[in-house]
């Protein structure tokens, strides 16, 4: 008898262990198909090589100021020498920004061929084959496709010059006016549920609908920002009641628009979090508070909500992380795929992270599926930021309730 | 000297929902004496105690018949304010339960949200040392409350409540939680307290209501589980010489 119940728990136990590294076996497949992807070996070649620009030594890096000048006149058209002249003389320019100025224009390197991490550790003779036989004129290099550059270049159809600084900008903007909407009336509409409404038959509709709620698809939220954000409120979402001036194409399709569709999304998810967060506050503080005379509302601000902030938080950030991978929605609002310019209000168009590396990955380009395993690794960073945040938190509310 | 009522309960009801908790209290409670509910479990000691100061409103679905007539009113009218009422009639847990702050904003809390505008640091020195804790805690004023010992944590509750200067203290068994050392203690303070306020305990523990209490009334449940009051009266002759057959019975330790 007892022998069978071990061999029972015994049992049960390797069943757990299996589940468990089975999910853990899909994640390592996970990060390493991305990390194989962001960095590796490429070839690029280019139009000028900088011995045939720059006679007098080997590295373009050793020119002085006057020599790149000379170089850039030497060759490029004078229309656009005076183009470069005019957005600023070069009298004023530094000579870094001279140097790039001859890599882009005149050196001009392009990407011919990329390799993944792996093939780049253990295939290195072939690539070695492979530069000599088909690009003679070719360079190779170990390229790291996330790269500070990376991070502050705006959007370009050139898979080595593009950025996300755009889609990052886009969606840290989403992601505030998310935050400013749904907290403060997350948080407000937990409280009166929790400590003002009577269990009556409406508030268990209310409460029931809001479980539901957090439920929704997103893509459904998505439609209700297209019908209400996009198109009944475009007057305001589109800036034109604030601002004769704003010219913009945007139509309503704007961060703004975007950024309360999202506001919307993780408003219920909140509720639900900080409605939990104020059951836990334990009864014998609310009524110390209450025995020393004190009203509800002074006993929700001094009691209530400071006890189950950090749990607020941490629900909250959890409900922020789940908004900034948020793809569906965005597309339904009208999150334009190419934006060049980094939004500069909340009326511009806008892209986002996930949409940005799901327009990477559908371009026929090999280099760009790279691009958009950086731009992963980028949005995954910032997913795990906000998450070990939420639980350094919780860890400080547990310590807090020890004493 | 003829003792002075200051809290007469007439009639008193408390339903929780469709269940009647509490049947008919009539009683007088004596001002500056300690009067000690007891009874066994589940008699409605602890329900009549929070109607006094109407704690019993935050519980949902109860329902209050009968009148508390405390400084000439009934505190069950409709314009008598609860929470103000609270104020007068302050409170102590069975659990200690001070507020997750340093020991001197416990004390003051209650001040400041009561409009007090005197010397706070005054009222922590004057509430301490009332509640017997000044000596034991006058150097870590701002450390964190919680990190007092359990029995140091009630007299901190009970220096909280008396910060806010009610008339009345409830205490629902207020050494229940703690060991007998800490007991001692808070039965001594009891003592010195009842000289300016008025003092009802609910407590389990005969010997205490016996030790401490100025006045005891025993309550029992009737077959509909609800409670009543059996027998009030002074300490020493309840103790002594019961009136009731059902009261002897459990002050003996036949039942309950």
């Amino acid at each position: 008898m007892d022998a069978i119940r071990q061999r029972k728990s015994w049992i049960s136990k390797i069943v757990f262990q299996v589940a468990t590294i089975i999910g853990i076996f899909a994640l390592l497949i996970l990060m390493f198909s991305i990390f194989n992807e962001a960095f590796g070996y490429v070839i690029f070649v280019n139009e000028k090589s900088p011995q045939e620009i720059y006679n007098s030594g080997n590295n373009l890096g050793e020119a002085t100021k006057e020599e790149l000048i000379s170089i850039l006149e030497d060759n490029i058209s004078r229309g656009l020498m005076r183009r470069f002249n005019f957005e600023q003389s070069f009298s004023e320019r530094s000579s870094e920004n001279i140097l790039e100025l001859v890599m882009t224009e005149v050196v001009n390197p392009q990407i011919v061929k990329a390799w993944s991490l792996t093939s780049s550790l253990f295939g290195k003779k072939k690539i070695i084959e492979t530069l000599k036989n088909d690009y003679p004129k070719g360079n190779l290099e170990f390229r790291s496709w996330l790269s500070l550059n990376f991070l502050l270049s705006p959007q370009s159809s050139i898979p080595e010059k593009t950025g996300i600084f755009t889609a990052l900008t886009g969606s840290l903007m989403l992601l505030l006016i998310a935050i400013i909407l749904a907290f403060p009336l997350g948080v407000a509409t937990a409280i009166y549920l929790e400590e003002y409404a009577k269990p009556n038959k409406l508030n268990n509709l209310i409460q029931i609908n809001i479980y539901n709620l957090a439920g929704i698809p997103s893509i459904i939220y998505g439609m209700l920002g297209l019908a209400v954000f996009v198109r009944f409120l475009e007057p305001i979402t589109s800036g034109k009641i604030f601002s004769q001036t704003i010219n913009s194409t945007a139509n309503g399709r704007t961060i703004l628009s975007a950024g309360l569709t999202l506001g919307i999304l993780i408003l219920p998810i909140i509720i639900i979090n900080a409605q939990e967060a104020i059951r836990g506050v334990p009864k014998s503080l609310k009524f110390s508070s209450f025995g020393l005379g004190a009203t509800k509302w002074q006993t929700i601000w001094h009691h209530i909500l400071p006890y189950s902030m950090d749990r607020i938080l941490t629900g909250s950030i959890l409900a922020v992380s789940r908004a900034l991978g948020e793809t569906a929605p965005l597309i339904v609002v009208g999150a334009s795929t190419f934006v060049a310019q980094k939004p500069d209000s909340v009326f511009s168009k806008f892209t986002a992270l996930p949409i940005q590396i799901y327009q990477w990955t559908a371009r026929p380009q090999p280099e760009f599926r790279k691009v958009a395993a950086a731009a992963i690794i980028v949005l995954l960073v910032l997913l795990l930021t906000l998450n070990a945040g939420a639980v350094l938190l919780r860890n400080h509310h547990n310590m807090k309730k020890k004493g | 000297m003829e003792d002075k009522n200051i809290l007469n309960l007439k009639d008193l009801n408390v339903y929780y929902g469709d269940f009647r908790a509490v049947k008919d209290i009539n009683l007088d409670i004596q001002k500056n004496k300690i009067t000690a509910f007891i009874g066994p479990s589940g008699c409605g000691k602890s329900t009549v105690l929070r109607s006094i100061n109407r704690m019993n409103d935050l519980v949902e679905g109860t329902r209050t018949e009968g009148e508390i007539i405390f400084q000439n009113r009934n505190i069950y009218n409709p314009e008598v304010d609860a929470v103000s009422l609270r104020k007068q009639i302050g409170m102590v847990f069975q659990k200690p339960n001070p507020f997750p702050k340093s020991i001197s904003d416990n004390i003051t809390w209650g001040a400041k949200i009561n409009g007090y505008k005197g010397d706070m640091e005054e009222l922590v020195e004057e509430s301490l040392k009332e509640a017997a804790l000044w000596d034991e805690v006058k150097d870590k004023l701002h450390e964190n409350a919680l990190r007092l010992s359990g029995g140091q944590e009630q007299r901190l509750c009970i220096a909280r409540a008396i910060a806010v200067k009610p008339e009345i203290i409830l205490m629902d068994e207020p050494a229940s939680a703690l060991d007998p050392i800490a007991t001692l203690k808070i039965e001594d303070l009891m003592k010195t307290l009842c000289m300016d306020f008025t003092i009802i305990i609910v407590t389990h523990n005969m010997q205490q209501a016996s030790r401490i209490s100025d006045y005891t009334a025993f309550m029992m449940t009737d077959d509909k589980r609800s409670g009543h009051l059996v027998e009030c009266g002074k300490t020493s002759e309840l103790f002594i010489r019961p009136k009731n057959k059902q009261t002897e019975d459990y002050i003996s330790g036949r039942f309950g």
